[in-house]
């Protein structure tokens, strides 16, 4: 879910960020800043607010200038960002994992399955109390999570409202496919640029801040998410949003179910450690889990390149 | 049509260095002169001295460099130069020649070492008899066939898509490696022994100066092939490819084709290189095929320059000196890495290979004596710049990473201490002096650069109307 509000971004601006995992990295920290501030609902909505600003600066001072170059001095320009958003992170909170704790109100479960010997499964809103725990086995959703949900359900309508309901949308959507015909009609194309690439690098803060406070803030938390999203954009077809919110969703399932599933090749057909190429068949679908978005990712180049949902083909 | 020229009776050291000259120009030459007496055209080409004084100066330092430098840790830095090389010279193919930017290059380079070492076990195990000395070739095959295989998916798409499948290969591959043991030797990696068999005129590949001597073998050869790639057809399609795929196509070429045997090649060749380097490290771990190393060759390979065929040497030797050498000197040299590579996309797109070569046309026309009053000054605001910001970062790091050890530090041969309000004001204040004084030199130098380019272009033209 969360790389679904990352990738929406991406075929927004048309530019291809490669630092975009690195906003949502600086993102969780500048949330973490912020509470020990101020508390914690301030950060969520400043840290993207600020680190929005840091991308349209970087937007304005150099990603611009190296517009006229072409796409791959683009590329290049915010992989170096990547590289130096990481270092500056150390610099200034450090190399360790930081403890970012959720505020109280986002602590505890969302709801609560309890599983008691006689009866069938039964749902509790909030935190069981103990005394049911203790007699039947209880499995707690996390209330980050429903929130994390909750906040990129919401930022998706918003953003596919924003893109194709309003004057705004309409602007953006043709300053990236025909530039000159919208600078013609008197609107300034560069603010334009800057302001999306801005807002992107503010909602890929707002994924960090949820990010930060559900899994760990460190230093390599841009690199986990990082390669991830570029699957997403390609398996959804690049330049469509709906085929990124399809593939994010598809990911997310693929990464996350085998896991419960211990089963390999290797036990299914009962193979001896003798047989050709058993390291490869005794492997179990939860080890494997990790690569099967990067090899749905291939079978999908080799069987319709242009993504699920893609309409263009180069 | 050319014309017709009378024939002059060629030198007859040009028609043995013709005969004898390894690049398909030369060979042009003889055939030719061959030509030449039946009353067809003839394209008069004069020996070409400047070619080989520049190969034999290359030849010449890659014999001569261990001989300079005899340390050990300088041999095993020429011989990591070499290696860096060739894999940086197989990434240009890509990135320079044919416009493809590839994050996921160290997968070739990666599985070619892995290859390599797995058929060296073979060798000393006495399985396989094969001499090491052609374990790179090994190597540069293993290269070729996964680039045959990931490249057949990957070239189907140019540009930005291109980008991010090979990132996702890549990711893939080192997913892989951790996953296999077998294969991969996991956490630890996999060791091997290049001194397997009776020596062959003395040469066992035990100590490093014989290991060095064969990589710059390597090095040359693959730098020879590499830059004759460029005069084939092949290499000349890959250009245009890279410039215009619409008018490529529109010719009838398949860009895809073209662009999956340039991945071919450059996969061979990345897989030489790693070949070697499982050679001279004699272990390779899960790291040879992860993305950092993917991103350090991007990086180099782009600051030493791109757009010329010498500038990846530069950025190879550059890598080499800068993972070994600065990472040494100071924790913080990702950063400095960075900025200096954010600083040349937006400044010197052409690497550090164009700098050069601008500044030797400005050379050429006799005009590098007005401008070095500006690079002076360039020079000595730059370094003030440099100073202070270095200073501050340097403080930043050792109150982050040394707080044990107290706020005193050594910066430069001078104590700081980073808790104090002095060091900091003295560093910013040295910082933003530099800064300003730093933009006044650079609008100054701008100008008189301006101005030189101007009267060399004036110049040309005038020599042109002569």
């Amino acid at each position: 879910m969360l790389s679904a509000g990352l990738t929406l971004i991406f075929s927004m601006m048309g530019v291809l960020n490669f630092a975009h995992a690195s906003f949502y990295m600086l993102g969780a920290y500048v949330a973490y800043t912020i509470t020990g501030w101020i508390g914690f609902w301030p950060a969520l909505l400043l840290a993207p607010l600020v680190v929005g600003g840091l991308g349209a600066l970087f937007e304005r001072g150099a990603l611009r200038r190296v517009h006229k170059f072409g796409h791959v001095p683009e590329l290049l320009i915010t992989f170096g960002l990547s590289y130096v958003a990481l270092e500056v992170v150390q610099l200034i909170w450090g190399r360790t994992a930081l403890p970012f704790s959720p505020p109280p109100s986002l602590q505890g479960a969302a709801f609560t399955l309890v599983h008691a010997p006689q009866q069938s499964l039964s749902l509790v809103w909030g935190d069981a109390p103990a005394a049911l725990c203790a007699a039947a086995s209880c499995s707690k959703f996390p209330l980050t999570r429903a929130f994390m949900m909750l906040v990129a359900l919401f930022m998706l309508l918003a953003l596919w409202l924003l893109l194709t309901r309003t004057r705004i949308g309409l602007v953006i959507q043709a300053a990236l496919t025909h530039p000159e015909m919208v600078e013609a009609l008197g609107h300034n194309v560069p603010r334009v640029f800057m302001l999306v690439f801005g807002s992107g690098c503010a909602l890929a803060a707002l994924a960090g801040v949820i990010g930060g406070i559900t899994f760990v803030t460190e230093p390599a938390m841009a690199v986990i998410v990082g390669s991830i999203i570029f699957v997403v954009v390609v398996i959804g077809g690049v330049g469509s949003l709906a085929g990124a919110f399809v593939a994010s969703i598809l990911i997310g399932l693929l990464q996350t179910l085998p896991l419960t599933v211990d089963a390999s090749l290797a036990k299914v057909f009962q193979l001896g450690p003798e047989t050709f190429g058993y390291p490869l068949l005794k492997l179990t679908l939860a080890q494997v889990a990790p690569i099967l978005p990067y090899l749905l990712m291939v079978l999908i180049l080799i069987f319709r390149p242009k993504g699920l949902l893609g309409t263009r083909e180069d | 049509m050319a014309a017709v020229m009378p024939s002059p009776p060629p030198a007859p050291s040009s028609a043995a260095a013709a005969a004898a000259g390894p690049f398909p120009t030369a060979r042009a030459t003889a055939s030719d002169r061959r030509r030449a007496p039946r009353g067809s055209t003839y394209h008069f080409k004069p020996y070409n001295v400047g070619r080989w004084l520049v190969w034999g100066a290359y030849a010449a330092a890659l014999i001569v460099a261990p001989l300079l430098w005899t340390s050990s840790l300088a041999q095993t830095m020429l011989s990591q130069m070499g290696i860096a090389i060739i894999a940086c010279l197989s990434y240009n193919l890509l990135l320079g020649q044919g416009g493809m930017l590839s994050f996921g290059h160290a997968v070739y380079s990666g599985l070619g070492a892995y290859l390599a070492i797995h058929t060296l076990n073979l060798v000393s195990g006495g399985q396989l008899a094969l001499p090491v000395s052609l374990v790179p070739i090994v190597g540069g095959l293993a290269g070729l066939g996964f680039a045959a295989l990931f490249g057949w998916v990957s070239t189907k798409k140019s540009g930005t898509p291109f980008a991010m499948i090979t990132l996702g290969l890549g990711e893939l591959i080192w997913s892989m490696s951790l996953m296999l043991p077998e294969f991969f030797g996991g956490e630890g990696g996999i060791s091997g022994n290049r001194v397997v068999g009776q020596p062959l005129l003395g040469i066992s590949f035990g100590p490093q100066i014989q290991v060095y001597y064969l990589i710059a073998v390597y090095c040359f050869i693959c730098t020879g092939l590499l830059y004759a790639f460029t005069r084939t057809p092949l290499g000349r399609m890959l250009n245009a490819v890279r410039d215009n795929p619409e008018r490529v196509q529109f010719i009838g070429y398949d860009t895809q084709w073209v662009r999956f045997l340039a991945f071919l090649i450059s996969g061979f060749f990345a897989g030489v290189s790693g070949g070697l380097s499982a050679l001279n490290f004699e272990i390779v771990t899960a790291e040879v095929v992860g993305a950092a190393r993917s991103g350090a060759y991007l990086l180099f390979t782009f600051l030493g320059g791109a757009t010329f065929f010498f500038g990846p040497i530069i950025g190879a030797v550059l890598m080499v000196v800068a993972l070994v050498l600065l990472s040494e000197l100071t924790k913080a040299w990702l950063l400095y890495l960075g900025l200096t590579f954010l600083f040349m996309v937006m400044y010197a797109p052409g690497g550090f290979a164009a700098l050069i070569m601008m500044n030797l046309r400005v050379a050429a026309f006799g005009k590098l004596r007005q401008l070095w009053t500006s690079y002076l000054a360039l020079g000595v605001t730059g370094l003030t710049v440099l100073l202070g910001g270095s200073a501050m970062v340097e403080m930043l790091y050792h109150l982050q990473l040394n707080e044990a050890l107290g706020p005193e530090m050594r910066y430069l041969g001078a104590t700081l201490n980073a808790k104090s309000l002095d060091a900091w004001f003295g560093a910013g204040f040295v910082l933003l002096t530099g800064l300003a004084l730093f933009e006044v030199a650079r609008r100054q130098y701008k100008r008189e650069w301006d101005e030189v380019q101007a009267d060399i272009d004036k110049e040309i033209k005038r020599r042109e109307s002569l």
